[in-house]
């Protein structure tokens, strides 16, 4: 770190942890898991495109229990971050930075991200096709 | 506490300390609403495509509209992807060289990815 004379913000640790603060951190950590995972959606279309043999290999890796699991968990990244990205998009227009709308919204965030995950897998599971 | 005595006019006509003004900014926003909707269609074919098999899956992506829209999904994702990483890059890493290495890194990186992505959906598109 740069030697400075200036005043300098609190490390992290000093601060009470609020949701705003999470759903910012999280923002980063979901996008860095998305990236990641696009990986993924990139090898099952090379493996749909490559054959039927690629494409059960691919099959087989994402549906055993890590496959899965590591799948449920980006499903959770994706509309966390999806969630989260419309309401940056929102306030980037200028809008919602009343306090208490900026809490209530980033709550909102964390629990429509949860609903929509569980909603997902809801219906992946009734549909019997995991 | 500023040595700089150029005058503010001049500072923003050479777009300021990141060299292209809002160019990023716009970018990352552009191709964020453009996710809204492609992860959209995205999941919901993907939901649809649970239970089938091999052939069922290739048939659906190989439809004009679903190539087209997969190409986009790819493209505006991977972008999407460059830009945030490059962010996140700026503001942890320090070391110079480690910087530019790790953004040179993953703008290569998007760009295989892009191009290996688009190459499979022609190929289950036009059937090669």
């Amino acid at each position: 770190m740069a030697q400075t004379t200036r005043p300098l913000s609190p490390h992290l640790q000093i601060y009470k942890w609020q949701s705003q603060m999470v759903t910012s951190i999280l923002h980063r950590a979901t996008g860095i898991a998305l990236a990641v995972g696009s990986l993924v959606i990139l090898w099952g279309l090379v493996a749909l495109s490559m054959g039927p043999d690629a494409w059960a290999s691919f099959h087989a890796i994402a549906a055993s229990p890590l496959g899965l699991a590591l799948l449920f968990a980006w499903t959770w990244a994706l509309w966390f971050h999806f969630i989260n990205g419309i309401r940056h998009l929102y306030q980037d227009a200028g809008a919602g930075y009343a306090i208490s709308t900026f809490i209530k919204a980033s709550w909102f965030s964390i629990i429509g991200s949860l609903v929509l995950t569980l909603a997902t897998w809801a219906y992946v599971f009734m549909g019997g096709a995991a | 506490m500023s040595r700089d005595l150029r005058n503010p006019l001049q500072r923003a006509r050479g777009l300021g300390s990141a060299k292209d003004g809002v160019g990023h900014w716009w970018s990352q926003r552009l191709t964020a609403i453009a996710l809204v909707v492609l992860v959209l269609w995205f999941v919901v074919l993907v939901l649809g495509l649970l239970g089938h098999d091999y052939q069922a899956v290739r048939a659906s992506i190989a439809r004009p509209w679903n190539a087209l829209l997969m190409i986009a999904f790819i493209i505006a994702a991977f972008w999407h992807a460059v830009l945030g990483l490059q962010v996140v890059i700026e503001d942890y890493v320090h070391t110079r060289w480690l910087e530019v290495t790790s953004m040179i890194v993953i703008k290569l990186l998007a760009v295989a990815g892009v191009l290996a992505g688009v190459l499979a959906v022609l190929r289950i598109a036009l059937g090669s």
